[in-house]
């Protein structure tokens, strides 16, 4: 039997979410870390819903980050302990197509998710609903470019014992410019001014890793389960 | 004419080029960082508005140049070695990486003793600052990695790609730093033709971007030495080389 390559990535991709479906607490805990994070903020600092507007975008975008990054853990990680992963390394398709496929379907089922469930932690927070455009756009475009550079970071660490916390000092190095432009363009539309700039800047990342990264996050994984 | 370039793939070829640049190396950076030290300490004139506290630039600048300079090499022995499978990227790779995560180190250490009487603080957010803040994270980064795979091979490749990775997010990281308001001054040395800095102040300086390259050049060939014959333990000419 024989696949094409579009087709063995939409197959894959599917696999991917019906696997995550069936296993819903991997989806619900970084979207319960996310807003666990997002708790801690307001009762660590203040009660004061001027003060919390002013830092919301940041501390929106840290806890993205951080609970985005949690997820990266069990992005190749279940596959490669059963041996699946070689079994696709090995199926005949290229392994830029199976990671890519592999990496969509878990923005979808963890980026994706963050980003519908933001809104309520924005309320929270206190970041006006004239914001919320802003806010969505800038997370999913922000959690895909983290999704891929997290892919690379996966794909390096896969089979290290205690790579977890050496996947977050590898990614997160390179996700600052994300949060940097991400809590920028969230910020300019809280306060109201234009976040337009911000905004592309993010979909300029966000198609630079797109296309480029994986090719790196599939040498990343010929490195490591060779 | 490529010969040359296919013998530095040769471990025992490049031992004995390290084991015989590094006194020249070493001996040509004495000279140079020792008069760069003594112009720029004791007879470069004090600066006009930062009076002697604007010394400091004469280890600061050298240290963040080269913190960028290394991690570059790095990424491109890395890049070699992945792409053309010489064993010899990786030694220089990981032999390079303490010395840049150290000047970088040392660059954010006298940033902060300048920031002190220039600024009022010891750290500011400033684009500067945290892009440099950043390269020793990614430092950190490439060498905790390699160091985490049992299969030193392995590791090695790893550090590579990651390395490669960091480098292409360099300039990206550092414009998106960039957006923030600047407290750091802006460039003076760079303006070529016409540089804002007094002649007086500029030799030395150039002199100790002199030097600091050739105390890279001297500390990679102590440590590549190291590197290779740790990675060459097994073979018969690192038995001989080490008897003699």
């Amino acid at each position: 039997m024989t696949v094409g390559a579009w087709e063995a990535f939409w197959l894959i991709v599917r696999r991917e979410m019906r696997l995550s479906f069936r296993r819903p607490e991997q989806l619900l805990q970084p979207l319960v870390f996310f807003l666990i994070v997002t708790t801690l903020f307001p009762l660590g600092l203040s009660l004061q819903l001027s003060l919390l507007r002013d830092i919301a975008p940041g501390v929106l975008w840290v806890a993205a980050l951080l609970s985005a990054l949690l997820s990266l853990d069990f992005l190749f990680k279940s596959d490669a302990d059963d041996g699946t992963l070689e079994q696709l390394a090995l199926s005949g398709h290229g392994l830029t197509v199976i990671v890519a496929a592999k990496t969509l379907a878990h923005w979808l089922v963890t980026g994706l998710a963050l980003v519908l469930v933001s809104p309520i932690v924005g309320t929270a927070l206190g970041i006006p609903v004239d914001a919320f455009a802003t806010m969505l756009v800038s997370l999913a475009l922000g959690t895909l470019t983290l999704s891929w550079l997290g892919a690379i970071g996966a794909g390096l660490t896969i089979g290290l014992r205690r790579g977890n916390v050496l996947l977050s000092l590898i990614v997160l190095p390179l996700a600052m410019p994300l949060l940097i432009f991400g809590a920028g363009a969230t910020d300019r539309a809280v306060s109201g001014t234009n976040a337009a700039g911000a905004l592309y800047l993010l979909a300029a990342l966000c198609v630079f890793t797109c296309t480029l990264a994986p090719f790196a996050a599939a040498a990343a994984l010929r490195i490591t389960l060779e | 004419m490529w010969t040359w370039f296919y013998k530095l793939a040769s471990p025992p070829y490049v031992y004995g080029v390290a084991a015989a640049l590094m006194p020249w190396f070493l001996g040509l950076a004495v000279l140079t960082i020792g008069y760069g030290l003594i112009a720029g300490l004791g007879f470069a004139p004090p600066d006009y508005q930062q009076g002697d506290a604007f010394r400091i630039i004469y280890v600061h600048v050298p240290s963040a140049w080269m913190s960028e300079f290394i991690y570059t090499t790095m990424a491109l022995a890395g890049g070699i070695a992945l792409i053309w499978r010489i064993k010899v990227g990786h030694a220089v790779a990981a032999a390079s990486a303490p010395i840049g995560a150290s000047l970088t180190l040392l660059a954010l250490v006298t940033g902060s003793m300048w920031g002190k009487p220039m600024w009022g603080t010891y750290w500011a957010w400033d684009p500067r600052l945290t892009s440099e803040l950043i390269l020793l994270f990614l430092y950190v980064g490439v060498m905790s990695l390699r160091s985490a795979f049992e299969d030193p091979a392995r590791g090695d490749r790893a550090a590579a790609l990651l390395a490669v990775v960091g480098a292409v997010n360099v300039p990206i990281i550092h414009y998106s730093v960039v957006w923030w308001n600047s407290l750091h001054q802006g460039a003076t040395v760079a303006k070529l033709g016409k540089p804002s800095i007094a002649g007086s102040m500029l030799w030395p300086l150039l002199s100790m971007f002199v030097g600091f390259m050739l105390f890279y050049g001297a500390v990679l060939c102590l440590r590549l030495q190291g590197e290779v014959l740790n990675r060459e333990r097994q073979s018969a000419w690192v038995r001989e080389a080490i008897k003699s």
